[in-house]
């Protein structure tokens, strides 16, 4: 079956789960902090029906400090860079026992989840095997805050162009961050897996929806998804959701998924803000030049006109 | 030896593997960390869940068929505002905690 | 017990004894002089003689990763590797005692780089002889054949629940055809019984493993993984016995050849040790009191039966097949000479590096060896050596 004919069981605002959070309350994430916020509704998107894996990172060491976890499904930490090694091991562990009877005939995700760095970075080798691999029952998800927070706000290759960080700082010589976002969903999408998606935690249905589809999907899902960090941004705590709903409407961070190849852009932006407002509350951009944004803009536009074109070339 | 310093537990006490039950981080009660707290206004509220989806700390609590407002549970709170900031229709406040 | 050795390359008994435990995921990348094991485990997979999944992974750490995440959901995991490979793989060889994880890991055991060099010595497995794992080590095919049988009985045990690497020497063992008796599968099931752990990802169980241990448990946390390795050594005894009365094959943590009245006492790990038992006879035959003692299982070390084996003698020569730089003395040296301090009359400890990057090992070099320690004694000096090192 083509991966965009898979049913799936859609969330609506009137069906929106209302039950028990899949992660608990009492974790240690700093506030506001939307990385938190976005897995959470991910997990609920799921249940508690999955086993789920987490790379070192923010999520892992504020859920999961011993003797308390955050998790309400079967859970395990290994280490930084093999989120997705450990997840291939475990769908492989998983599909094998219940083909040997030892496990219920029934699927169920194994869920990866991996900041920026753990996923674009020192993780990269690890999730390209796995996606290369084809496990059935697998998703990787990328929770991008677009920087190592964990570590003290160091750059990483998913630190957008221009963003002050402690290893990519602003000084006499530099304006910040000097490289592009390293493009994820497309290296990923170049794997030729049946499904890829992006996805903001301002669209909270799409997100969702996003995650319950790439269980449905046999063979494996990445679901890169924008993860404010108001600590790490020098942004006011409140404004995690807001960042979020700007970043998509300023065509910075398109929603679209890639199925079996074939794209769609789930929220096509008509009247976009520009990409000044949205970069306005981030303290991290402060010090940019008019010059500067409009750089920005430019690649900006040009990136989310490459989605919309591919989506007009090769529509589901 | 007797416990003369900071240890948790006996090393007979740990789990094997170390491990930890399900969503036993409810223990830790985070709500110590706020400065401001969210307060409803009831009469506003037109019970669009916003603040219960959009809580990156899963506070606001679904208070089942009898109750349609959604009731911040303060021992998790950690006061961020962005209930506060999502309401659309600006019925939470945030208050400066009283020490 | 109906059928006879047959000739089989060590590399593909240890393949056959994977397959006779049910393993039911392996996941590998190649390395040399491990890739015949793999191999034919894909082989076996391919060909539906072994119902597992095989994961083809991009990497040792990956390999390792994968197979902590198989075994923490509960699957009879296995894996090998080499040299680099188990040097990459470091990381995660830290981390699946901890949590618990009862794999398998075969170990050709090679040369670490630089330079590179493919051949064998010991110097892979000694860069985490620290982390945790049981390790044992193979002297013959037959050997590597049984302790890859009994490695998943003894890391799967309830009380256990440890990883263990099975050693065979790279190359000089690996890849030599030798008469194995391959066992009965009834046999293998009488005597490994399926995979049970409560200590895995469950979904009508829900724990959460791998947390982070602050200051305030992660002492005890080491402490508690240390008595569990310890502790083994009594799990391990228990299953060679129950082995030899399955198998009719005796196994101890420590092996002695004509070592009673030995005045000089030659200890060894791994296949050199079949020569260094022909060099004992040789050396015999002229009336010197020479005797061999050879470890099988390195850790948890033995400190007893070391101790037992080698008190008696005046001398004692450790071969080693890995240099501690900036030491001058062996990893095995090391810690014979530190279980054998204090005891009364304690022998000499001479040491002697031999066999690095697949060096030969020769009869005459035991005879070196054993010569050297006996007047490096009368001159009551504890000494190092590397052997034929040309200076």
């Amino acid at each position: 079956m083509r991966a965009a004919d898979v049913p799936y069981e859609k969330i609506t605002a009137k069906t929106f789960p209302k039950g028990q959070d899949s992660l608990a309350s009492g974790h240690r994430a700093c506030q506001g902090c939307g990385e938190v916020l976005a897995l959470r509704l991910l997990l609920k998107a799921l249940g508690t029906d999955f086993i789920a894996v987490s790379a070192t990172g923010c999520m892992e060491v504020c859920t999961g400090t011993f003797p308390q976890s955050a998790w309400r499904m079967p859970w395990l930490h290994v280490a930084f860079e093999n989120a997705a090694a450990v997840a291939s091991g475990v769908e492989s562990a998983c599909h094998v026992l219940r083909k040997k009877g030892k496990l219920p005939d029934k699927r169920f995700p194994v869920v990866a989840v991996a900041g920026d760095g753990g996923t674009a970075d020192i993780g990269l080798q690890a999730l390209s095997g796995a996606l290369e691999r084809y496990h059935r029952d697998f998703i990787y998800v990328c929770l991008d805050n677009e920087a190592y927070m964990n570590t003290g706000i160091q750059r990483s290759s998913e630190t957008p162009f221009g963003a002050n960080t402690t290893t990519s700082p602003v000084g006499k010589d530099s304006q910040g961050q000097n490289t592009w976002k390293k493009n994820m969903p497309a290296i990923a999408a170049a794997h030729g897996i049946p499904y890829v998606a992006t996805a903001s935690p301002a669209f909270h249905l799409d997100m969702m929806n996003k995650i319950r589809r790439a269980a449905a999907i046999e063979g494996p899902a990445y679901i890169h998804v924008y993860a404010p960090c108001p600590t790490g941004w020098r942004m006011k705590p409140e404004l995690a959701v807001e960042s979020s709903r700007l970043v998509v409407n300023s065509k910075v961070f398109p929603l679209y998924e890639v199925l079996d190849g074939h794209y769609v852009m789930n929220r096509k932006v008509e009247k976009p803000i520009p990409v000044a407002d949205y970069i306005k509350p981030q303290g991290r951009f402060r010090h940019l030049k008019q010059e500067d944004i409009e750089k920005i803009q430019q690649r900006v536009d040009l990136e989310y006109d490459k989605i919309v074109r591919l989506s007009e070339a090769f529509p589901v | 030896m007797d416990k003369n310093n900071d240890a948790l537990m006996k090393v007979k006490d740990l789990p094997a593997g170390f491990r930890a039950k399900p969503g036993s981080t409810v223990d830790f009660k985070t709500g110590d960390w706020r400065s401001i707290r969210p307060v409803l206004d009831k009469e506003k509220c037109i019970y669009c869940g916003f603040c219960y989806i959009y809580c990156p700390d899963g506070v606001y609590q679904d208070q089942g068929p009898e109750e349609k407002h959604y009731i911040a549970d303060l021992d998790f709170c950690k006061g961020c505002g962005v209930c506060a900031h999502e309401c659309p229709k600006k019925c939470i406040t945030m208050v400066l905690e009283e020490v | 017990m109906a059928n006879k050795p047959i000739g089989i390359e060590v590399s593909l008994a240890v393949a056959e004894a994977v397959k006779l435990c049910d393993t039911d995921v392996v996941a590998a990348y190649p390395i040399t002089p491990q890739t015949h094991i793999v191999e034919h485990l894909s082989e076996l997979v391919a060909d539906g003689h072994l119902d597992a999944a095989y994961i083809p992974v991009e990497s040792e750490h990956s390999a390792m990763s994968s197979c902590i995440g198989s075994s923490a959901a509960g699957a009879r995991t296995f894996t090998a590797t080499s040299s680099q490979g188990l040097a990459l793989m470091n990381e995660m060889i830290y981390i699946a005692p901890v949590l618990r994880t009862p794999i398998v890991l075969a170990v050709a055991n090679r040369a670490l780089s630089a330079p590179i060099n493919i051949w064998n010595d010991h110097s892979d497995i000694m860069s985490v002889r620290d982390a945790g794992w049981i390790a044992v080590f193979a002297e013959n095919g037959q050997e590597a054949l049984d302790l890859t049988i009994m490695s998943f009985r003894i890391g799967e045990h309830p009380e256990v629940r440890l990883p263990v690497s099975m050693n065979i020497d790279g190359f000089t063992l690996s890849h030599f055809i030798e008469p194995i008796l391959i066992p009965e599968k009834s046999q293998v099931d009488a005597f490994l019984p399926p995979f049970e752990t409560d200590i895995k990802l469950d979904l009508k169980n829900p724990m959460s493993m791998g947390l982070l241990g602050s200051p305030e448990t992660y002492t005890e946390v080491k402490k508690a993984t240390d008595d569990i390795l310890l502790g083994s050594q009594k799990i391990i005894e228990q299953v060679f016995a129950e082995f030899e009365k399955v198998f009719g094959r005796k196994y101890n943590p420590v092996e002695t050849y004509r070592h009673e009245d030995a005045e000089t006492i030659i200890l060894t790990m791994g296949s050199i040790s079949e020569t260094a038992m022909t060099a004992v006879d040789e050396m015999r035959e002229k009336g010197r009191k020479v005797g061999l003692v050879r470890i099988r299982l390195w850790r948890p070390l033995p400190v007893k039966q070391l101790q037992a084996a080698l008190g008696k003698a005046e001398t004692v020569a450790v071969v080693d097949r890995h240099v501690v730089m900036g030491v001058p003395e062996g990893p095995v040296a090391l810690e014979v000479k530190s279980l054998l301090y204090g005891t009364p009359n304690a022998p000499k400890v001479c040491n002697f590096i031999l066999g690095l990057g697949g060096r030969d090992v020769r009869r005459a070099d035991f005879k070196y060896i054993a010569e050297r320690a006996q007047a490096l004694a009368k001159d009551g000096q504890n000494r190092f050596e590397i052997v034929g090192v040309y200076e």
